[in-house]
């Protein structure tokens, strides 16, 4: 019983680390994000890289990749997004488009595999992450064996929860954050500064799909179209959760990790995949904005 | 600057004319009217990581013939299309050189879906198709020539040796939710009662999915001696990776998979499949000259010294010899030449000697099973001692004895009472 739990959290906790980031582009800035599963992807290529080309250790390539995917961000939101605020279906079309971009940018070798130029480490292929031996492998906790990797996922994701909750909840830049949420008029007749905060806003939720994809590249397998199918995920759990709200997010994560997680024990993954697409309709038939919302002025 | 629609046509013209110069230049060279052939993969597209090497073993097959005199002192000339991973393009660029380049050969596809797709343009055009991938059989086309496993070339030695050999009685059977995992089940279970094992589980996950952990648990729990992993894609490298993440090693409960090549073992990490096994016609470690050459030879062609080999890849690259000899034996390059040239025609392929079937134009491989070791490539632990007989209808009850699909097509009455 104790390992179908911890499956259900572990699952729960994927959901989250993907859906972190996009609780925040989503939530804060109103962006439907498409691009996200590509920044999860580039954090991955980034441990990649990391590993071919510079040495890295598996750790080490954490805030490599969060330096380098908030980087992309910053520029995503620099060139594109900026200048689609409020105009929720066209950030929808731009970002995917960028999707497309970044995803052929690695496929192709950034256009080099024309003139016969490869680069290790991308190109339409399957990646090989290396994975620090003492990650594979099980501790026995109570008599049951805990897969240490998925445990090492359940403790990052529960410390970028707890950091991004501070920032929010806790800082200044936070406190601007949650004012352009409510109003970004009214913010910036206060005097916030809301190019700027958006800016840092949009860099650090693609930070954190960096960091994420580090994580993912670990135990599933790193090609170019790996984010496709984690955006979808990830933007399930926002919607369930409630638009802006970050507890509604975690909680979110969790109640459809468990609910995977367990119908998978029961049954199988494929009717487990077909139930949780089933309470998503639910819940969003019931309570249209989600679990934990708030009203917006 | 200003282009006009004649000055641009002119351009393209002369581009043309300047890129088809070094064919011109080689044509001339053999004197002979080039035998022109179709070759279709994918070569955009998330198939294209694979199918891009099959085109590539087709191609190096090709300059081959062409540099040792061409098939009957013609040059054969190539015609690569691209399927782009999808079965309506597949549909479109098959009708493009069946009808428009009224090509009667044409050598392509990786997926059932792709080959399902094309089939009705060979079919009602009369022409011949070359299908180098193991599948999971049941089909009957008397244009297509078949030349990868069916189930029964990478089962019938497989469960019987894991029986025998590794003393396992209880398999979890897991595979991607499609029909190729689904048929190969069948065939496992049918193999399983004859020789004295069961099943305790056969459970599916979707394709491309890579979430394994109720997955990996339940094989845990599930009190199974062995795992039969028709996993297909990249979800193999996940599955592999959980495996061991969950402290399950190949030792006690080994995975013994239909689909894992090398290609999966260098993406995953070789140590997460040293000590598993995979059963398959061919593979890379195939300590022959003949083998080593080939790899060697793909490997100066594709200008890549790590490329790897493998079944499907190498099955691309004999079927090419196999039409050679068809067209040879016929002395016409026509479809009902080919295919009664095809019958019959033998070939000493890197992975060893292959027929194709005269009744069923499937071909007769040698099944092996391999270990897979710390290196990455497989240690061959079990051959068949001859080629074995293609049975594409083995999961409805095809025997040696008792053929479904003979030269005349499929004898329906046979399915039925399966």
């Amino acid at each position: 019983m104790l390992d179908v739990i911890f499956i259900g959290l572990s699952l729960g906790s994927i959901l989250l680390l993907v859906a972190l980031g996009l609780a925040i582009t989503y939530g804060a800035m109103g962006v439907i994000n498409m691009a996200h599963g590509e920044m999860v992807m580039v954090g991955a290529y980034t441990t990649v890289m990391g590993a071919l080309w510079l040495k890295l250790g598996f750790l080490a390539s954490l805030p490599l990749a969060f330096a380098v995917t908030a980087l992309l961000g910053w520029a995503i939101e620099r060139i594109v997004v900026r200048r689609l605020y409020g105009r929720l279906l066209d950030t929808l079309l731009a970002t995917w488009g960028v999707a497309i971009l970044i995803q052929q940018a690695v496929r192709l070798e950034f256009g080099l595999s024309f003139f016969g130029i490869h680069i290790r480490g991308l190109g339409p292929g399957l990646q090989n992450v290396t994975v620090p031996e003492w990650m594979t492998g099980v501790v026995t906790i109570g008599g049951d064996q805990v897969n240490i990797y998925r445990l090492f996922i359940i403790v990052v994701t529960l410390a970028l929860t707890v950091l991004t909750w501070v920032l929010m909840y806790r800082t200044d830049i936070g406190i601007q954050i949650r004012a352009i949420m409510r109003n970004p008029r009214m913010a910036a007749a206060c005097g916030i500064d809301v190019d700027r905060v958006n800016a840092l806003t949009f860099a650090y939720g693609s930070g954190l799909a960096g960091v994420a994809g580090v994580m993912m590249s670990g135990f599933k397998t790193v090609f170019p179209d790996m984010g496709t199918s984690m955006v979808v995920d990830g933007f399930m759990v926002v919607v369930v959760g409630g638009v802006g709200s970050l507890i509604g997010s975690v909680l979110a994560a969790g109640l459809l990790g468990q609910v995977n997680g367990g119908v998978a024990a029961v049954t199988n993954d494929i009717l487990a995949r077909a139930v949780v697409f089933g309470l998503v309709i639910l819940i969003i038939i019931v309570k249209p904005t989600g679990l934990f919302s708030f009203k917006s002025r | 600057m200003t282009l006009d629609r004649r000055s641009l046509l002119k351009v393209g013209a002369l581009g043309a004319t300047a890129l088809a110069a070094p064919g011109l230049l080689t044509r001339g060279a053999m004197a002979a009217d080039p035998i022109r052939v179709g070759v279709l993969f994918s070569l955009t597209g998330g198939l294209s990581i694979i199918e891009k090497s099959l085109a590539d073993a087709t191609m190096m097959a090709i300059a081959e013939i062409n540099a040792a005199g061409g098939v009957m002192g013609r040059p054969v000339e190539a015609v690569l299309e691209d399927g782009a991973s999808d079965p309506k393009t597949y549909n479109e660029k098959a009708s493009k050189l069946v009808v428009g380049d009224k090509m009667s050969t044409v050598f392509g596809s990786y997926t059932s879906a792709s080959r399902k797709a094309v089939l009705p343009v060979f079919e009602k055009h009369n022409a011949m198709y070359f299908y180098p991938t193991y599948y999971e059989g049941f089909e009957c086309s008397r244009n297509v020539v078949y030349t990868g496993a069916v189930p029964n070339q990478q089962l019938s030695n497989f469960i019987p040796w894991i029986v025998k050999n590794l003393g396992k009685k209880k398999f979890f059977i897991v595979g991607s939710n499609y029909i190729y995992p689904r048929e190969m089940a069948k065939v496992c279970k049918i193999l399983m009662k004859q020789n004295g094992a069961e099943y305790v589980a056969d459970e599916y996950l979707e394709l491309g999915h890579s979430e394994w952990g109720s997955m990996v648990n339940k094989i845990k729990t599930s009190g199974c001696d062995a795992v039969l992993s028709n996993v297909v894609g990249d979800s193999v490298v996940a599955f592999y990776r959980e495996f061991k993440n969950q402290g399950l090693t190949h030792d006690k409960l080994p995975i013994c998979a239909t689909v894992t090549s090398e290609i999966e073992i260098a993406a995953m990490g070789p140590e997460y499949a040293v000590g598993s096994y995979t059963s398959f016609p061919y593979f890379m470690a195939i300590d022959t000259d003949r083998n080593k050459k080939f790899v060697e030879r793909y490997r100066a062609y594709v200008k890549d010294p790590k490329a790897v080999t493998h079944h499907a890849l190498e099955s691309s690259y004999f079927q090419v010899f196999l039409w050679k000899q068809a067209v040879e034996k016929a002395k016409d390059t026509a479809a009902d030449a080919v295919r009664a040239g095809v019958r019959g025609q033998e070939f000493d392929a890197p992975n060893g000697h292959v027929t194709v079937d005269a009744d069923n134009l499937h071909t007769y491989l040698t099944p092996r099973i391999a270990q897979w070791q710390a290196d990455g490539q497989g240690k061959i632990v079990d051959a068949y001692p001859n080629p074995v007989q293609p049975l594409p209808y083995v999961a409805y009850g095809e025997t040696d004895t008792n053929l479904f699909c003979t030269a005349k097509g499929l004898d329906a009455s046979k399915l039925k009472k399966s």
